[in-house]
């Protein structure tokens, strides 16, 4: 959490958006999305149901790809045509039902997709100290044993093993979907201290939310989307709850200091 | 608090102590475990269990002989042969009903072809592992097809491996040699059935053990193996994380393909013949043999020693009924009980694992 003076804006973002369009038959999904993600930081990305928080971050994660528009990646434009290409640059997408298998352990879920062998056979030891070295990076220290299944752990233990699996493949982008939706004050208090761990170690994360709440304890800046318009991007301290609201509501705002983008409303 | 126990995670510097999840929810897990644990081992109990009883019950305690070690491990090794390619294939959450009629096929087809190269003068040797060799690579290329199928067509295991059980089973089979056994075979063929190694393995035993030993490594050691699970766990995460899931699943029917060949091979060396009829209805017992070994149908869960206990529960029970004289229709009815009992055991241990 450190957004005095943006003193870094010479580097290019991580990410940068630019006149972002996709449309699904005649429903405009998002329009001229302009976006940056600066790198190290918490971006979270607000709005209400049907805002286009869901195709925004399938559009970055290689899903979908936009009818015009561009992305842009530490300066220079890529194309998206696949989740892998997505992977490549270091983009990885952590969805709502996490993508676990609930039948397998924690360290196989971790490596799973890019195991390590060793004489043919899966490199147990050297699986298990680096599972075990990326969830003390991570702090997470909450789970009995790194062999146990994932089914038998809590939703906040779920969502560290899916950010782990992230940071095990070397993710520089982690976009993640409602990661507090479904979890109780601890366990919400859990992800969000490993949300700033992720970001104190220099990985950038787009973080996609209703709650206002964790909006405001981990995001250094903030943007706002309604009917498919950014309609505000900003560092966090230029919002509080209520303009956030607004934004969300109305896309607009009478008291913001930020950058407000809302110049056209009416379609 | 509650009692926290010795974690796996406390390396260099990490405070392993403070705010963790509460009391209720380790006790959860330390349920879970000791359920999970009980649901590893209980079907050896069993076994055991029925060892003891049949063992007791038969006149002269005959169970507890050489002999009937030595039929008890014959009878076995087909089903243990198919039940390996099961295994695989029930845990990524499919389904080969069509293994049976594949060692029938097989064996026939490769019973034909050593008998028409026999006729032709061909060496006794050479005719033996071309016998061989067509029995693995056509298991191998139904496997393939019922993969190929399943992935590509985006249809069901069931039906897909159903379809190739009634076209084969019933359809090709019989057609092979005018529905007649094989007989005129390489004598080698007869030598594999009847070496015993030490006085206690013979030789198909030995073949089926080493695949399974293989195969086991496969399944717990390897990427392949933790894949397979993976794909009966999570199939949409098995994809995220970068796994070529179809790929991988028409490698699982092929192995299966390949092991039902083989077991046409092994059963056509038991009994000196190739015979349209062997196979027939073993994938049922294969597939009990894996649930009652602790598989889930629904994929993700199963493991080979289970599926070892699992089909020496099923060849006991036959061999057993027989030796305390219950007739072959009991012998049915108690397979069919047993597989109920051990599916619904799993359903308990389920619900009580989501408690």
């Amino acid at each position: 959490m450190n957004v005095e003076g943006d003193s870094v804006s010479n580097e290019p973002p991580l990410v940068q958006l630019r006149g972002l369009t996709k449309s699904f038959g005649a429903v405009r999904a998002l329009t001229q999305v302009d976006l940056e993600v600066p790198a190290s930081q918490v971006t979270a990305l607000a709005g209400d149901n049907g805002a286009g928080k869901s195709v925004l971050i399938k559009t970055l994660s290689g899903l979908w790809a936009p009818d015009s528009g561009e992305i842009l990646w530490q300066g220079h434009p890529v194309h998206l045509h696949s989740p892998k290409d997505a992977e490549h640059l270091g983009i990885t997408t952590i969805y709502q039902d996490l993508a676990l298998c609930d039948n397998l352990d924690i360290v196989q879920n971790m490596f799973l997709g890019h195991e390590p062998l060793r004489l043919g056979a899966l490199d147990e030891p050297t699986m298990e100290i680096a599972a075990r070295k990326t969830l003390a990076d991570l702090k997470v220290t909450t789970v009995r044993s790194i062999r146990q299944p994932v089914a038998s752990l809590s939703g906040g233990q779920r969502q560290s093993v899916a950010v782990a699996k992230a940071v095990m493949s070397k993710a520089r982008l982690v976009i993640m979907d409602e990661p507090t939706a479904a979890l109780g004050v601890a366990q919400t208090g859990m992800v969000l201290d490993l949300i700033k761990t992720l970001s104190d170690q220099g990985v950038t994360v787009l973080l996609v939310s209703h709650n206002l709440n964790d909006v405001f304890e981990v995001a250094d800046r903030i943007a706002v989307l309604h009917l498919g318009r950014m309609v505000a991007v900003g560092p966090a301290s230029s919002f509080d709850t209520q303009v956030v609201v607004d934004f969300m509501t109305t896309g607009r705002s009478t008291r913001f200091s930020g950058d407000e983008r809302a110049a056209d409303l009416q379609n | 608090m509650s009692i926290r126990l010795p974690s796996a995670l406390t390396p260099e510097g990490t405070v392993t102590d403070g705010s963790g999840p509460d009391g209720e929810e380790t006790k959860r897990s330390a349920v879970l475990e000791a359920v999970d644990r009980f649901g590893d081992y209980w079907m050896l109990g069993v076994f055991v269990i029925m060892v003891l009883v049949f063992g007791f019950l038969s006149p002269s305690h005959d169970l507890f002989t050489r002999a009937s070690w030595l039929n008890i491990s014959q009878y076995a090794v087909e089903f243990l042969l198919l039940a390996i390619g099961q295994t695989f294939v029930i845990i990524t959450g499919g389904i080969d009903l069509s293994d049976g009629a594949v060692l029938g096929f097989t064996g026939m087809v490769s019973g034909v072809v050593m008998q028409s190269l026999l006729n032709a003068h061909t060496n006794v040797t050479l005719t033996t592992v071309a016998g061989f060799a067509t029995a693995l690579l056509l298991g191998a290329v139904i496997g393939f097809v019922n993969g190929y199928l399943i992935t590509r067509l985006k249809l069901p295991p069931f039906i897909v491996t159903l379809g190739t059980l009634t076209a084969i089973g019933a359809g090709a089979t019989p057609l092979i040699n005018g529905g007649n056994e094989v007989i005129n075979l390489p004598s080698q063929i007869g030598t594999i059935g009847q070496t015993l190694i030490g006085g206690w393995i013979y030789v198909p035993v030995l073949v089926a053990g080493l695949s399974c030993i293989f195969m086991g490594l496969v399944l717990h050691r390897t990427r392949f193996g933790l894949r397979t699970y993976a794909i009966g766990s999570n199939g949409m995460g098995a994809r995220r994380a970068g796994i070529g899931v179809d790929n991988h699943l028409v490698r699982v029917y092929t192995i299966s393909g390949l092991l039902a060949g083989l077991a046409g091979m092994m059963v056509m060396a038991n009994f000196t013949d190739a015979s349209p009829l062997a196979g027939q209805n073993d994938e049922l017992n294969a597939i009990a043999a894996v649930v009652i070994g602790g598989a889930s149908l629904f994929g993700g869960r199963g493991h080979m020693l289970g599926t070892v206990v699992g089909t020496f529960i099923i060849a006991l029970l036959v061999t057993g009924l027989v030796l305390v004289g219950v007739s072959g229709s009991w012998q049915e009815v108690a397979t069919g009980v047993i597989v109920v009992a051990a599916v619904a055991g799993d359903q308990v241990r389920l619900r009580l694992a989501e408690r």
